[in-house]
């Protein structure tokens, strides 16, 4: 038997001849060339230089003014008064006054920003309960150990919504006024909705749900964030569907930023009336502020910011610059590289070493 | 030891090994347990149960538990399934060779299983048994050939068991009587038992206490210098952990004292912290937690992945499959590939290496008369060997004549021997011989009509010139290294005693009567002639013994043999005293031709800049002949060293002479070919051993490796099993270098443990050279393609691959130093959670796997071609630590753009409907998006060689990330598990901004600028050998076509 097996053939315990095995798969073995490399640099730059003048244009094109109003104007009495932790429930309201030199053309918008707040700490951020802001009824009374030490109250109540981030709410409240050319002052019209993801606003954040009952009965047996001056199902008065955990403000100042320094949408500019049409009217504009928020803390600032939009979005002069210098550096290193091709490397001379 | 003989009882108070051998470790429900614990023992893996536990703690977690985990169980998985795998096979093995014996226990004969058997039990073997061929009897028994009763009341008392195969020392004790057990009544486990119908037997050692596993089980684990280098690097890779840890944690504590301090009323510290020390202190575990990824979880599972590919290439290579012998090259060590890339010295031996092993009788000399011509036997001889040819007829008519010298010449040759026979049916006879020498001459004597047909102990059966004639045996006095000689005592028909010897001709003719001084010096003459055409010789003696002398002789021989101590010296002076004033009957000459492709293959190593040394035990001028013949020594080489010093002393001298005309030549000569036979050895040996003569002369060591390393060609001679070893390790000691034997016998055992990669080649010597060896394979041959061709591809490839993985796990990590500096040094981390899972497990490892198991640079025939394509390797350059820092310092690079462009972009951004882009989440899926864009083409730049596997999984992790990063921003999950997967709908949002994707576009092309363009300068004005190769070789409508090609074969496949 063993006889019949060696004669069947000395092949029989042969490897298989299939191009895998034998390390022969048809491939493609691409070789950084001249002809690849150099002409792949100068259109690097070339694109890079293109993609640079087209943002810069469009960063060109837009309009901002930012007013830093933490102590200006006005403001400066709330900001000692808010000093004081005591003082911390008193209403406190100021005015800024700022001109715009240049009219703002299309949609103008309008944000207020921070500096030196961590949004972007981890226990910051991992404090909060996404559970009970979607809605879940259990959650709601029971949020998650995660919002310690902002769970519940010293009454043992639930905090909705629970957490530090929600507890941190930017509460000041922002009215702008045009005065205009003929000594009137008009005030300018805010359109406070659709500042938030659509995502945020319809999926990640949801108000619990229980037949028949409204929202304040719903949040019954809940206590509002130590900081918040009303309760979640009474933020706004004006809108009912503003209200609980879908509230606009609440939504975005839940979508926490990634760095210390930031600015958050609070309105854009609702362009149905005169003089307002076609955007911001050159003038003179005062901002009411309603001084909650206290940044002395940690020597935070506060501002506001107005700018107008492209397809691309605010002003950033960073990025056209950031391509337009790509683009020059690649081309000295393209030319470089031609002069050294050039030179040394020409035809391979060195390659026939 | 003491053993009594189906006493079961008795012998269980020593509790000697039983012969149930767990071959395999685990079983089914040990396996997880123990597995477990001994994958715990590595250091990388307690390391990440450590970081898994540090992340059980609530204040110290900066991520969550899984994203260690799911990596973790990964690798223990996968290693877990290599080690089921492993053991099954080996518990298949393990399960093959329980077979049936008779077994005699309490005076009534059943069959058992090997396993049952106990040390004292009496088993009967039956011819053959154990002939299938993977079967190990698993014990050691006396054997007796006598009735088993005999046993049953004897008592043995042997030395304890020990790894010494060829000798035993024992008595047996019966009915007050002593009788001295030996080596020859032992039968070792692996043996098969042959020439009787069964034996009974008494089992002495058994399972772990046989020979056999006492040989086998010293293996020491071997380990490539990437290895060694990869092991240093991941420590210093954990120093940079941890100094990367302090500075954020002081970094922390200066933040929470500055700023943090001050935030309190939004963020109050966590209960047990009240300073910000403690702070900085839970923070530097956080940052060790987050920044673990620097140390790569999945390197070493990779590693082993990749080396394993390679291991199946070799195996599966068509190239290195010798249809001859039916054999496979085999990767027998699936760890050691890499290392095949940076071999320097080759160690070879001679027999059955470079040459076939196959010996044919090729010239002898009878009495002062040489002969050696083509003939034909058929009509001559119906009994002839067909496979035999020899070349002269004159030798014929000798025999035919009826030349009394002849007719002993070639009695002797089917005489005194040790090969057993096999004849089947009449004529067809079948020599089984343990050296292939013996096989040739009794072949050959076979051929002239001296046939050998059987032996018995006491019996040898011959037909001469047609005639059956039976001689008993008396003594034999056996061959070894020693003695170089063996001899047959014989009783003729007739009853005149007579004693034959063959031997070393150094040996034998020092030992003839001094009458035949005449014939002695014509017979050396013939000798030497021999020798120098490369032909092993050997010289033939016989001598008549009177009865008398027999009678005296046989007992000292006697009591020798029973004495117990000195034993071996005993016999060997009662073998010396006998083997005196013999008379020389002439010689043999044996030829071992080369084998196939040898000279090439040299040539083709030596010009890949690999030292070939030749060690042999051959003598110096077969040596020499062969070297001429495989190309090794070439006519071209105008100076020749030959070191062959008898004392101390000379060789020193020698030595010196050779070292300093080398070194005086080396200024003037442009190449300086030089050959060196280093034969003092065996003389410096003959002191007592080779160890103690180096301890004596340590300068000699240096001495000797400085001159052979200088001369292009190094043969060694006359050297034993043990000195190949010796000679190895001291180049591995002086020279650093990656050395590499290769051998086929028994011999080269030794020589193959102690090189860094051993090969075995499986020819004619059995295979224990194969099972010592890390690769194996048929023909000498073969070895040129594994170095160059699958040595040179595993290197190159396991160098890329590492370069690759340590850049990737930088630019990933690094990120989050540098996000320290914007969020408070509280340990967030830059991505998703998941990404940080999945990063390295499924984003990054397929492409760089494919390009570890794949890529080429040059085809295989071309590194054949240019054998200097092999020397990177040789000079580790492909990755050492400069290269690793290069890759860090790239990877670090990458980290600093990945992160501060998408910081100075979208800090300010907005979307078109005004939203801004400044939130974490879009920050993190910038981020990450560019990280794992910016890799990918990294990998795409590194890949020489794209087969559809590296496109598939190049193409398909790309996907692949976007895929399943929307599947974890669906709405769909978020409703399920809500503060699992908080992301919802950020990779939506995010990815539709042409910001986002400008972004990207110029972090990847930040990234990937400056490394084009050094490595394009490096093309340009420093190529590396392969580039050459590759540039002339390479065509752009053939790659297009093969591409198109490799496309077409892709879609058929899906």
């Amino acid at each position: 038997m063993g006889k019949d097996d060696t004669r069947a053939g000395p092949l029989v315990r042969r490897p298989d001849n299939s191009a895998f095995k034998q390390q022969r798969l048809p491939a493609w073995s691409p070789m950084l060339t001249a002809s690849t490399v150099l002409p792949f640099f100068y259109l690097t730059a070339l694109i890079c230089m293109l993609l640079g003048v087209l943002l810069l244009l469009t960063v060109q094109s837009t309009q901002e003014i930012k007013v830093d109003y933490t102590e200006a104007g006005t403001c400066n009495i709330c900001l000692q008064k808010r000093k004081n932790v005591t003082n911390g429930a008193l209403p406190c309201s100021c005015t800024v006054v700022f001109s715009v030199e240049k009219a703002f053309r299309g949609n103008v918008f309008f944000y207020y920003g921070l500096r030196n707040f961590h949004q972007n700490l981890r226990r910051y951020m991992d404090s909060r309960d996404d559970a009970q802001t979607v809605g879940r009824a259990g959650n709601l009374k029971n949020p998650s150990t995660y919002c310690e030490p902002f769970r519940k109250d010293k009454n043992g109540l639930p905090i909705a919504p629970c957490g530090a981030v929600a507890n941190s709410i930017f509460n000041d409240s922002f009215s702008l006024v045009y005065h205009g050319s003929t000594g009137g002052f008009v005030p300018v019209p805010l359109l406070r909705n659709g500042v938030t993801w659509y995502t945020d606003k319809n999926i990640k954040f949801r108000n619990p749900q229980k037949e028949n009952l409204t929202l304040a009965q719903v949040f019954e047996g809940t206590a509002p964030p130590p900081y918040w001056q009303k309760p979640a199902y009474a933020l706004d008065p004006s809108d009912s569907t503003n209200n609980g955990f879908i509230n606009d403000d609440l939504i975005v100042w839940m979508r926490e930023a990634a760095f210390p320094n930031f600015k958050k949408l609070y309105g854009v500019l609702f362009r149905a009336n005169k003089p307002f049409t076609k955007g911001l009217p050159v003038g003179n504009y005062s901002i009411h502020i309603n001084y909650n928020f206290p940044v002395q803390h940690f020597q935070g600032r506060k501002e506001v910011v107005l700018t107008t939009l492209t397809w691309f979005g605010g002003q950033n002069h960073f990025l056209a610059i950031a391509y337009l210098v790509t683009s020059s550096v690649t081309l000295l290193i393209a030319v470089g590289l031609t002069v050294v091709w050039w030179k040394f490397g020409r035809n391979g001379k060195n390659m026939e070493k | 030891r003491r053993v009594r003989a189906n006493d079961r009882e008795y012998n269980e108070r020593f509790q000697y090994a039983s012969n149930c051998i767990m071959t395999s470790k685990y079983n089914i429900i040990t396996f997880l347990p123990v597995n477990l614990f001994e994958q715990f023992q590595e250091v990388a893996n307690t390391y990440f149960l450590f970081l898994l536990i540090l992340q059980l703690i609530p204040q110290i977690s900066s991520l969550s538990w899984f994203t260690t985990i799911v990596p973790l169980a990964l690798v223990l998985s996968i290693t877990a399934v290599k080690d089921a795998t492993d053991d099954y096979v080996r518990k298949i093995d393990y399960l093959l060779s329980v077979s049936f014996i008779h077994f005699k226990h309490q005076s009534t004969l059943q069959n058992e299983k090997w396993m049952n058997v106990r040390v004292g039990d009496i088993i009967k073997l039956e011819n053959n048994q154990f002939v299938a061929v993977s079967a190990w009897p698993p014990v050691d028994y006396v054997c007796f050939r006598v009735m088993f009763f005999f046993l049953c009341e004897g008592e043995v008392v042997c030395e304890p068991p020990n790894n010494k195969l060829d000798r035993f020392r024992g008595t047996l004790y019966w009915r007050d009587k002593k009788y001295t057990l030996t080596n020859q009544n032992m039968l070792l486990r692996g043996c098969v038992l042959r020439n009787t119908e069964s034996c009974f037997g008494l089992v002495i050692f058994a399972g772990p206490d046989t020979k056999l596993m006492q040989n086998s089980g010293r293996t020491k684990f071997k380990r490539t210098s990437i290895d060694r280098l990869m092991n240093t690097l991941v420590r210093w890779i954990f120093g940079f952990l941890v100094c990367m840890g302090v500075i954020l944690a002081l970094g922390n504590a200066v933040w929470e004292r500055e700023v943090g301090s001050l935030f309190q009323r939004y963020l109050p510290w966590e209960p047990p912290v009240d300073n910000f020390l403690f702070s900085a202190f839970f923070s530097f575990w956080s940052y060790v937690i987050i920044l673990n990824t620097v140390v790569p979880i999945s390197l070493y599972v990779s590693v082993e992945v990749i080396r394993l590919g390679h291991s199946y290439f070799i195996n599966w290579d068509q190239k290195m499959f010798c249809s001859l012998c039916s054999t496979a090259a085999e990767a027998r060590t699936t760890t050691l590939n890499e290392e095949l890339g940076q071999v320097e010295y080759v160690f070879s031996d001679k027999t059955g290496t470079l040459t076939q092993n196959i010996m044919s009788f090729n010239k002898c000399s009878i009495n002062g008369q040489t002969y050696g011509k083509r003939l034909d036997f058929t009509q001559f001889n119906p009994l002839a060997d067909p496979d035999f040819s020899f070349y002269d007829e004159k030798l014929l008519e000798a025999v035919k004549v009826g030349d009394s010298h002849t007719h002993e010449f070639f009695r002797l040759l089917s005489l005194c021997h040790t090969v057993m026979s096999e004849e089947k049916s009449e004529g067809e006879l079948l020599y089984k011989a343990q050296s292939p020498d013996e096989g040739a001459l009794v072949t050959a004597a076979r051929n002239f009509g001296f046939v050998f047909r059987s032996r018995t102990p006491r019996t040898i059966t011959t037909t001469e010139m047609g005639r059956t004639v039976t001689y008993s045996l008396l003594a034999i006095l056996d061959f070894n290294n020693i003695r170089k000689r063996m001899s047959v005592i014989v009783r003729n028909p007739e009853g005149k005693i007579r004693l034959y010897c063959k031997g070393a001709d150094t040996v034998l003719l020092e030992r003839l009567h001094p009458s035949n001084q005449e014939l002695m010096a014509v017979t050396s003459d013939h000798l030497n002639d021999y020798a120098a055409d490369g032909l092993r010789t050997l010289a033939l003696a016989y001598k008549d013994l009177s009865e008398d002398d027999w009678e005296e002789w046989s007992e000292s021989h006697s009591n020798a043999e029973k004495s117990t101590d000195y034993r071996e010296d005993r016999l060997a002076s009662a073998y010396e005293q006998i083997e005196q004033e013999m008379m020389l009957l002439g010689a043999t000459a044996i030829e071992d031709k080369l084998q196939e492709g040898v000279p090439e293959t040299i040539a083709v190593l030596s010009l890949a800049n690999i030292k070939i040394w030749v060690l042999t035990g051959d003598k110096q001028e077969t040596a020499v002949n062969i070297g001429y013949s495989c190309k090794m020594l070439t006519d071209d080489m105008t100076e020749v060293f030959i070191i062959s010093g008898h004392t101390v002393h000379s060789v020193r001298q020698e030595l010196r002479s050779a070292c300093s005309s080398v070194k005086k030549n080396h200024m003037t000569m442009y190449k300086n070919h030089s050959f060196y036979i280093l034969r003092s050895f065996r003389e410096m040996s003959l002191t007592s051993s080779f160890c103690q003569a180096h301890a004596l002369e340590a300068d000699m060591e240096v001495e000797f490796v400085s001159t052979a390393c200088a001369c292009k060609a190094v043969i060694c001679c006359r050297v034993t099993p043990l000195q190949k070893a010796q000679v190895v390790e001291l180049i591995k000691k002086h020279k650093k270098a990656v050395t590499l034997a290769i051998g086929d016998g028994a011999n080269d055992v030794c020589m193959i443990k102690s090189a860094h990669i051993g090969v075995g080649i499986s020819g004619q010597e059995g295979i224990q050279a194969v099972l010592a060896s890390d690769y194996s394979f048929s023909q000498f041959r073969f070895l040129q393609r594994l170095l160059l061709v699958h040595g040179r591809w595993s290197y190159l490839r396991m160098c890329r691959f590492l370069c690759y993985f340590f850049y990737k796990n930088f630019a990933f990590t690094m990120v989050h130093f540098w996000f320290g500096f914007f969020c408070g040094f509280s340990a967030q981390t830059v991505y998703d959670q998941y990404f940080i899972t999945l990063y390295n497990i499924v984003y990054t490892s397929l492409p760089v796997l494919a390009m570890g198991i794949f890529d080429q640079d040059v085809p295989d025939q071309r590194s054949l071609e240019y054998p200097k394509l092999y020397e990177p390797g040789q000079l580790n350059l492909l990755f050492n630590k400069k290269e690793f820092f290069i890759c860090i310092a790239q990877g670090i690079y990458t980290s600093l753009v990945l992160f501060f462009v998408p910081y100075a972009v979208l800090s300010d951004a907005t979307q078109s409907t005004g939203v801004p882009l400044a939130d974490y989440q879009t920050f993190a899926v910038t981020t990450a998006t560019a990280l794992v864009i910016v890799v990918s083409v990294q990998i795409a730049l590194d890949t020489g060689f794209w087969t559809i596997f590296n496109h598939v999984f190049v193409w398909g992790s790309l996907g692949t990330y976007f895929t399943i990063m929307i599947a974890l921003n669906s709405q769909t999950v978020f409703r399920i598990f809500p503060n699992q997967f908080h992301f919802v709908g950020s990779s939506q949002n995010t990815l539709m901004q042409p910001v986002v994707w400008l972004t990207i576009a110029l972090a990847t092309a930040i990234c990937i600028v400056p490394v084009l363009a050094f490595r394009f300068l490096k093309l340009d004005l420093r190529p590396q050998l392969s580039d050459t190769v590759r540039k002339t070789h390479q065509w752009c409508f053939k790659t297009v076509c093969v591409h198109i090609l490799s496309i077409r074969t892709w879609l058929m496949i899906t």
